[in-house]
C-alpha cells in the first residue's frame, strides 16, 4: 500500500489499517433514522391537512375567489353572495388589536423581568405564574372576556364587539409574549452589557442600544408566532360573543365605528359555523375549507411578516 | 489629567523612573486607589478577605495569582462592576483619588465612565467599527459634533495601533476582526471616553503570541497618560510590563470551611519575582505551585 509505505514503520501500517476499516455504527444509523421518521410523520399530517382542505374547497377558489373574500354569511351555501368579509374585517382588527396591546405591555414586561427585577422569591413566583397563565385553556380567558370585557366594562369596549373580543385575545396571548422576550432578552451576551457599562452607559441607554437591538430578532419572531396562534382561537370569541347566524352589517377594513359595535365576525368562528351548517346543508362544507384556506394564508402572511422582520433585525444586529 | 513625562528612550525612561521611586517608593505616584481591608461577598460566600494595597498613577499594576483568588473580583471593584451582581457586596475602603467610590452618593455610571474596562473576552458590540469607538462618546455626552466625534474615533484607533488597519473599513461590522484586532477595538473604546484608569481582565489570554506583543506594546505607551490595573495569569507577562505585582492566592478559611481569596503580597514587581518576602510567593513565581 503506498501510503503505508511512504510512512514505513509498523505503527503507522497498524493506524492506516485501523483507519480504512470503515466500521458501521448501528445504533448511529437507527437514531438517525427515528429521527427523519418523526419529522416525515409530522410533515405527512401537516401535508394531508393542506391537502383535504384544498381539496375540498376547489370549486369555490377556483370559481370564484374574489366573491368568496368580498361576500357575506348567508343563511343558504349556494347564495352568490356567501363570503367572509365580515370574519376577515374582525379577524384583522383583533389582530390589531393583540398587536397594539399584548407587545408592547408584553415586551415591557419581559424586560423588567429580566433588567429590573430583583432576582428574589417574589420574582420567581410572578415569573412561575406567567408560565402557567400560558398554559392555561382559551376558554378560561373567554370567560375572563366575557365577564369583564363584554359585561362589566361594556359602556367602553361596546359588548359583544371586536374590541372586546381583541383585547380578550391580547391578554390570551401576553404570557407567550412575555415568555418568548424573556428568552430573547436572556440570550443578550453578558459581555455585550458589561461592555457597554464599561464606557459609562446608564442601565437604561445599555439597555436601548446593547439589549433591545440585540434581541429584537427573537422578541419579533417570537411574538408574532404568538399572535399567529391567538388569532387561530375560536373557543374565546364564541363566549365573547361572535355572532354566529346572520350579521347585519358589513363593515369594510377601514370603518373603525365597526370596532365597538355589538356584532362582529372572525375567521375560526366563521368556520366553526360553517362546519355546523354543512348537517343541513352540505354545500357549507366546502365554504368552510374554503375559509379555512384564507385563514392559513393570512397566517402564513403574517409568519412571513415575522421573518422579514426578523432577517431585518439580524442584518442590523451585524 | 497629568502631562505625560519626557520623551526619553523607553528604557532610559524606565529606569528613571524605577531609580526615583526604589528611593522613595511613595513619593513620585500619586495614589490612585487606595484599598484597605477590602472584603467582597457573594451571598454569604467571601471572595476576597481583608485585602490593603495601593496603586499609583501611571503605572502598571499587576494581579496575579491561581485561579479563584479574587484578582478579578478585586479589579471589578474598582469600577464597580461587581455591582451587575446582585449578590456582590463590597466592604472595607475602597478610594479613587480620595473619592470613596462605595459611598451612596457616587453614581456608578460616572465612575465607570472614569474607569475604563478590558474584559477578557474581546466583546466588540455587533455594530460597525465607527459605532463601536463613537458609543462611549454619544451615551456620555462628550461630543456634540460629528466631526468631534470623527476625531475622537481616530484619536482612539490611533492610540490603540488599530486605525492602519482599519481606517478604509470604518463601516464595517467589528465582528469581522481578528482577535487581536477586536481586542485593541476594545482597547480604542476603553479610552476613547477619555478615563483615568484602564482595567484590564486577562486582555490577552485569547491571542496569540504576536498579538499579546502588540498589546503588551501598546500598554507601555499608554501608561504615561493612564494608570493601568491588569489581572493575568501569565507570569512573564506581569514581570514584562508591570511596575508593581499583587500577588493572591486562595486560602481555606477556616471558620466558614470555604475558599477566599488573600492578598498575600504587594511590592515593585522586580522585588515579587527577585526577591518576595512570602514564601507562598515565591512557590508560585518559580512554578512550584499553582
Amino acid at each position: 500500500m503506498a501510503k503505508a509505505r511512504l510512512i514505513g514503520d509498523r505503527t503507522s501500517k497498524v493506524m492506516v489499517q485501523a483507519m480504512e476499516r470503515r466500521a458501521t455504527d448501528v445504533r448511529g444509523r437507527v437514531f438517525q433514522i427515528t429521527l427523519l421518521t418523526t419529522l416525515l410523520i409530522s410533515l405527512f399530517i401537516l401535508g394531508v391537512l393542506i391537502v383535504d382542505v384544498v381539496v375540498d374547497s376547489w370549486g369555490v377558489l377556483t370559481g370564484r375567489p374574489g366573491g368568496f373574500l368580498a361576500g357575506t354569511m348567508r343563511s343558504l351555501s349556494d347564495d352568490p353572495k356567501l363570503g367572509v368579509h365580515q370574519a376577515l374585517v374582525g379577524t384583522f382588527w383583533i389582530a390589531v388589536f393583540v398587536a397594539v396591546l399584548a407587545f408592547p405591555i408584553g415586551i415591557g414586561a419581559a424586560i423588567w423581568l429580566e433588567e429590573y427585577a430583583l432576582k428574589n422569591r417574589f420574582t420567581r413566583f410572578i415569573e412561575l405564574n406567567i408560565r402557567n397563565l400560558a398554559g392555561v385553556p382559551s376558554i378560561v380567558y373567554g370567560l375572563l372576556g366575557l365577564f369583564l370585557f363584554v359585561k362589566s366594562l361594556g359602556d367602553l369596549t361596546g359588548g359583544k364587539s371586536i374590541a372586546a373580543a381583541g383585547i380578550t385575545l391580547a391578554i390570551l396571548v401576553l404570557p407567550i409574549v412575555i415568555i418568548t422576550a424573556q428568552e430573547a432578552i436572556r440570550a443578550v451576551p453578558q459581555g455585550l452589557k458589561e461592555g457597554a457599562y464599561g464606557v459609562g452607559a446608564t442601565k437604561w441607554t445599555m439597555i436601548r442600544s446593547q439589549v433591545l437591538p440585540y434581541a429584537a430578532p427573537g422578541i419579533f419572531t417570537g411574538t408574532l408566532l404568538s399572535m399567529s396562534r391567538g388569532i387561530g382561537e375560536a373557543a374565546p370569541l364564541l363566549l365573547v360573543g361572535a355572532v354566529t347566524g346572520r350579521l347585519g352589517s358589513n363593515p369594510s377594513f377601514f370603518d373603525l365605528s365597526a370596532i365597538n359595535a355589538e356584532a362582529f365576525m372572525a375567521m375560526p368562528v366563521i368556520i366553526v359555523e360553517w362546519v355546523q351548517n354543512s348537517g343541513r346543508d352540505p354545500g357549507f362544507a366546502e365554504a368552510a375549507a374554503a375559509a379555512i384556506v384564507v385563514l392559513l394564508v393570512f397566517v402564513i402572511l403574517m409568519n412571513a411578516a415575522a421573518i422579514f422582520l426578523r432577517n431585518h433585525f439580524e442584518k442590523k444586529r451585524g | 489629567m497629568e502631562q505625560a513625562e519626557p520623551e526619553a528612550s523607553p528604557r532610559l525612561g524606565l529606569d528613571l523612573d524605577r531609580a526615583v521611586q526604589a528611593a522613595a517608593p511613595d513619593a513620585v505616584g500619586d495614589a490612585v486607589f487606595e484599598v484597605e481591608d477590602l472584603n467582597v461577598y457573594y451571598g454569604d460566600f467571601r471572595a476576597v478577605q481583608d485585602a490593603s494595597f495601593t496603586v499609583y498613577k501611571h503605572e502598571i499594576t499587576a494581579m496575579i495569582g491561581p485561579s479563584g483568588c479574587g484578582k478579578t473580583t478585586v479589579l471589578r471593584c474598582f469600577n464597580r462592576m461587581n455591582d451587575l451582581i446582585p449578590t456582590a457586596r463590597v466592604e472595607g475602603r475602597l478610594d479613587f483619588q480620595k473619592v470613596p467610590i462605595y459611598d451612596p452618593r457616587v453614581d456608578p455610571v460616572e465612575v465607570r465612565r472614569r474607569i475604563g474596562m478590558v474584559f477578557q473576552k474581546p466583546n466588540p458590540f455587533p455594530k460597525s467599527i465607527y459605532d463601536n469607538i463613537a458609543f462611549g462618546p454619544r451615551v456620555t455626552g462628550m461630543a456634540k459634533k460629528k466631526s468631534d466625534l470623527d476625531d475622537i474615533v481616530e484619536r482612539s484607533l490611533n492610540r490603540a495601533a488599530l486605525w492602519d488597519e482599519v481606517n478604509d473599513r470604518m463601516k464595517d461590522s467589528a465582528l469581522g476582526l481578528s482577535g487581536g484586532q477586536q481586542q485593541r477595538l476594545c482597547i480604542a473604546r476603553a479610552i476613547a471616553v477619555d478615563p483615568d484608569v484602564l482595567l484590564m481582565d486577562e486582555p490577552c489570554s485569547a491571542l496569540d503570541p504576536i498579538a499579546t506583543a502588540r498589546i503588551e506594546d501598546l500598554m507601555q505607551e499608554i501608561k504615561n497618560d493612564y494608570t493601568i490595573v491588569i489581572v493575568t495569569h501569565n507570569m512573564q507577562q506581569a514581570a514584562r510590563i508591570s511596575n508593581r505585582t499583587a500577588f493572591f492566592t486562595a486560602q481555606l478559611d477556616s471558620t466558614t470551611d470555604q475558599r477566599c481569596g488573600l492578598l498575600v503580597e504587594y511590592d515593585r514587581t522586580e522585588t515579587i519575582f527577585s526577591n518576595p518576602s512570602d514564601e507562598r510567593t515565591e512557590n508560585y513565581v518559580t512554578g512550584r505551585f499553582g
